[in-house]
């Protein structure tokens, strides 16, 4: 029976890889930026079969390999947001403090045009979270902007590790104490909440060991455990099979869920947001718990009030691996721009600002292994920039994924839209939130949103 | 032994450099007179000046040049290897008027009510906003403040920011904010019927023009009895914007917004009016440019107004509308207190197609003529108001340290709430351990 599954699963998985398109080519003459490696003047990278084969000088493309001259320009690997809700079509499942059952990956679109917008920003993979209207939130899906596929399948990072959202503070005490009059109301509350949630995922694990173990002992009579996917997410925690990516802001709950995860030995976590992570850096750095923050975002809420933008600089001068996210469709666009921001707050090199949007990212996505540097074997994700990409001058001209040219600025055509809704009317503006929406966290738990424009129904971008 | 406490303090903050820094630093402006040395000075109006000196005396630029003595008594500010600039006048925010965006209790921006121009955001403004430190430290020293909502939202103001009440901090312009109707969808979570959205901006639009018509009659009648018609708060602060004497700043942005609002304009042959935001300027560039209406471009960096627009119109939106023939300034247009980042807004509009040159003009001088203060700022001139700050490189490139900065004479601190609690927590005290 066991050989069957692993036959299927081995028969899936060769279908997947089938699926996805790799490429070959050869990048030409660009100041090559490994990240991980230093720096190489005037470099080629060859690429086969949607990997790096060889990074060096005066490589020469064979017969069939798509040559991208990169002559004067600046070539880094594809940036990865690890904080980002594009690409799905449900965000929030807010009807329970826990709903660590649900997956974002359930909801993917692959037609939505801000997927490639990030690709004009340079970036390759995304992180596509839940939002943060529950204490434990749904799994999250880490995605390769393989913009053009039709099929969302294809756009996951087939292998990617598992990952669940948690969120402290002011948006669950806000929609369920606030909103729905249960626990959640208070800071004490989403502690507890979150501590009953692993009390209970322990107490289903152990009853699931002591099961597996006496049901392989001879005249056995038992009868399993009742399955719980929620409790079996939780038990997977425990196990250490899912990272966690918590939102947070304020310095306190940061600090209460090291505690929570201290006793029950859950080791990987990565904080979300963290604008208070600079007061608690020395506890973070301590635990090996990693930092994913804004640049300079604060003020629209409360819990920003007490901001600082020289927050990843003091992380990382504290020793925790951090990156910059962008929770938004618009500043995804530019987060080689936000992590140049660490180096007017806080002057870190240009190595540190760079790794925060890319071996950082990647790292906390448990990814490190095959993206997030230019190196022989990593998998050829790559932004070509025109000018140095920590200079506010600089444009991203080519974006490649898997050695596949998903961005090309020269070739960029006005409309990119894979479906056009046929009842959409062209002259009536789709007229965006001009400014950063700061509550992407929030969609699909804005009742405010609801009542100020009616049902809230999001079905396009 | 009192005297050796001093002294050893004296010794320790020197010995230990960067807190040094920190501990001399005084929250309180300095006023007085000062001489900036040795610096390239980028004018905006003359020039580029190499190796140039700026002094500021009582408040205002009383010399600048190569060939420039230093006065008795002046503070020397060494700025060799350094760059001057103008401060730069963010075109739209509600500094002063938002403390926390979430809290209603902190935000004064958007008063009850459609129809309420006699609403002026000067007294509202909190000089001790936690958000005007932070902004005006990157350089960032002067602000048009923007009441919100509604149709005629009330009364915006520049603002320098730097004062203890909003008449020190008035910089010498009022604006009249109006809202034109909006005729698209306000995101993709504006479910609306094409119809509704129509019925709402026909409504809105027969509102507006009642109240013009009503200001026309109230202008007549206030002339005809000279100054003793009834009191009427909301007709007397649109009587200004009427008799051509005050700007009428118009939130615009769809292009078929922008197209009826500037025969809105012109029908009622409008003197003094500014379009803002204007997101799809760049489809009615030509219309505009026409028009001679001069914008408020941004934010810049912000999304496309449609799906089929092509990924980077909002960059080179401010560009497009330039090179049409338009007069452009540049706002930063965030409403969660990160003024601070306009001249990346203008980075990017020079990135993607604009020139820095001209970019440069949009977040000074250009904005300075708009709003009829180019004699006080937005340029490096003698006789000007000393409202400048020195940088160590282009002010557009993320990296570049602002290391200086005078507000209307008054050297201010280079500190905010976000410095100071840099300095408290990189080495933070104790660490781990109790």
């Amino acid at each position: 029976m066991k050989q069957l599954y692993t036959a299927l699963l081995l028969l899936f998985v060769s279908v997947a890889f089938a699926q996805t398109e790799r490429g070959n080519m050869l990048i030409k003459g660009g100041n090559v930026l490994t990240i991980t490696r230093g720096n190489m003047e005037n470099t080629d990278i060859l690429v086969r079969d949607g990997k790096i084969v060889q990074i060096g000088k005066n490589l020469t493309a064979p017969a069939g390999f798509q040559t991208v001259d990169a002559t004067g320009m600046f070539v880094m690997p594809g940036i990865i947001d690890a904080h980002s809700h594009i690409a799905i079509d449900a965000v929030n499942e807010a009807t329970s403090p826990v709903t660590a059952e649900v997956f974002t990956g359930d909801a993917v679109n692959p037609f939505q045009v801000s997927i490639y917008r990030a690709l004009a920003g340079g970036v390759t993979a995304v992180h596509s979270m839940h939002g943060s209207a529950n204490a434990i939130g749904g799994q999250c899906e880490t995605l390769k902007l393989r913009w053009g596929v039709k099929d969302p399948e294809r756009l996951k990072m087939d292998g990617a590790p598992r990952t669940i959202k948690f969120a402290l503070g002011e948006n669950p005490t806000r929609v369920h104490g606030s909103g729905n009059g249960i626990v959640p109301r208070t800071r004490m509350g989403v502690e507890f909440v979150i501590r009953e949630a692993f009390a209970q995922g322990k107490a289903y694990m152990e009853a699931w060991d002591k099961y597996n173990k006496e049901k392989t002992q001879k005249g056995f009579r038992g009868a399993p455990p009742a399955y719980n996917y929620r409790l079996e997410t939780m038990a997977d925690i425990i196990r250490g099979n899912i990272i966690i990516h918590c939102h947070s802001y304020r310095a306190d709950e940061i600090y209460m869920l090291l505690g929570v995860l201290k006793d029950y030995g859950v080791k990987k976590v990565v904080f979300q947001h963290v604008n208070e992570g600079f007061k608690v850096a020395p506890e973070l750095a301590e635990f090996g718990a990693m930092a994913s923050v804004f640049s300079d975002w604060w003020a629209y809420k409360f819990e920003v009030y007490y901001s600082t933008a020289y927050n990843a600089a003091i992380l990382v001068r504290n020793g925790v691996t951090t990156s910059i996210n962008s929770d938004d469709a618009e500043l995804m666009r530019h987060l080689y721009h936000e992590a140049a921001k660490s180096q007017k707050y806080g002057q870190l090199t240009d190595d540190e600002a760079l790794a925060m949007i890319t071996i950082n990212p990647a790292k906390q996505l448990g990814i490190e292994s095959r993206v997030g540097s230019l190196e022989v074997g990593k998998e050829a994700d790559i932004a070509i920039f025109k000018n140095h990409p920590l200079s506010v001058y600089t444009v991203p001209m080519f974006t490649i994924v898997d050695g596949i040219v998903r961005f090309n600025r020269e070739k960029d055509a006005d409309d990119q839209r894979l479906f056009v809704d046929p009842k959409a009317t062209i002259d009536v503006t789709l007229y965006q939130n001009l400014g950063h929406n700061h509550d992407n966290c929030m969609e699909g738990a804005e009742y405010e949103t609801a009542r100020l424009f009616g049902t809230f129904n999001k079905t396009e971008q | 032994m009192r005297m050796r406490n001093i002294l050893s303090t004296a010794v320790l903050a020197i010995c230990l450099g960067l807190s040094v820094h920190s501990i001399a630093q005084t929250a309180k402006g300095k006023t007085g007179t000062f001489a900036l040395t040795g610096a390239t000075i980028e004018t905006i109006t003359k020039g580029v000046i190499q190796n140039g000196t700026v002094i500021i005396s009582n408040g205002k630029i009383t010399a600048v040049g190569t060939n420039v003595s230093v006065p008795a008594g002046a503070e020397v500010i060494d700025c060799k290897g350094k760059f001057i600039y103008p401060g730069m006048i963010d075109g739209g925010s509600i500094l002063g008027l938002s403390e926390v965006g979430s809290d209603p209790r902190t935000n004064d921006y958007n008063e009850v009510g459609d129809v309420i121009p006699q609403v002026k955001a000067l007294v509202a403004v909190n000089p001790n906003a936690t958000a005007i430190p932070v902004t005006r430290v990157s350089g960032v020293t002067t602000s048009l403040v923007v009441p919100q909502g509604g149709l005629f939202s009330g009364t915006a103001a520049l603002i320098n920011l730097h004062g203890y009440n909003p008449d020190q901090m008035f910089a010498g312009f009022e604006a009249v904010v109006m809202n034109f109707p909006q005729t698209g969808r306000r995101g993709s979570f504006d479910r609306r019927s094409e119809d509704d959205i129509k019925k709402a901006a026909d409504k809105s639009l027969a509102k507006i023009n009642e109240t013009w018509d009503k200001a026309m009659q109230y202008h007549k009648l206030d002339s005809a009895t000279k100054g003793k018609v009834e009191y009427y708060p909301q007709l007397q602060a649109l009587l200004p914007v009427v008799r051509g004497e005050r700007t009428l700043l118009v939130d615009v942005n769809a292009a078929n917004d922008i197209k009826a609002a500037i025969k809105w304009v012109q029908d009622r042959k409008i003197k003094k009016v500014i379009f803002s935001g204007v997101a799809e300027g760049w489809r009615v560039a030509d219309e505009l440019a026409k028009a001679k209406i001069p914008v408020i471009a941004g934010p810049v960096q912000s999304l496309p107004t449609r799906e089929s627009d092509r990924y980077d119109r909002p960059y080179a939106n401010p560009g497009l509308m330039h090179k049409a023939g338009v007069t452009v300034a540049l706002q930063a247009g965030d409403r969660n207190m990160n003024y601070r980042n306009l001249p990346f807004h203008a980075g990017f509009a020079a990135a993607y197609g604009w020139s820095r040159e001209e970019a440069l003009k949009a977040v000074t001088i250009v904005p300075a003529q708009l709003f009829g203060v180019a004699d006080k700022l937005g340029s490096i001139e003698t006789g000007k108001s000393a409202t400048l700050f020195v940088c160590d490189g282009d002010p557009f490139e993320t990296k570049t340290q602002v290391s200086h900065v005078f507000i209307e004479g008054w050297q201010i601190p280079m500190v905010s709430r976000q410095t100071e609690l840099y300095d408290e927590f990189l080495e933070r005290s104790p660490g781990t351990k109790k």
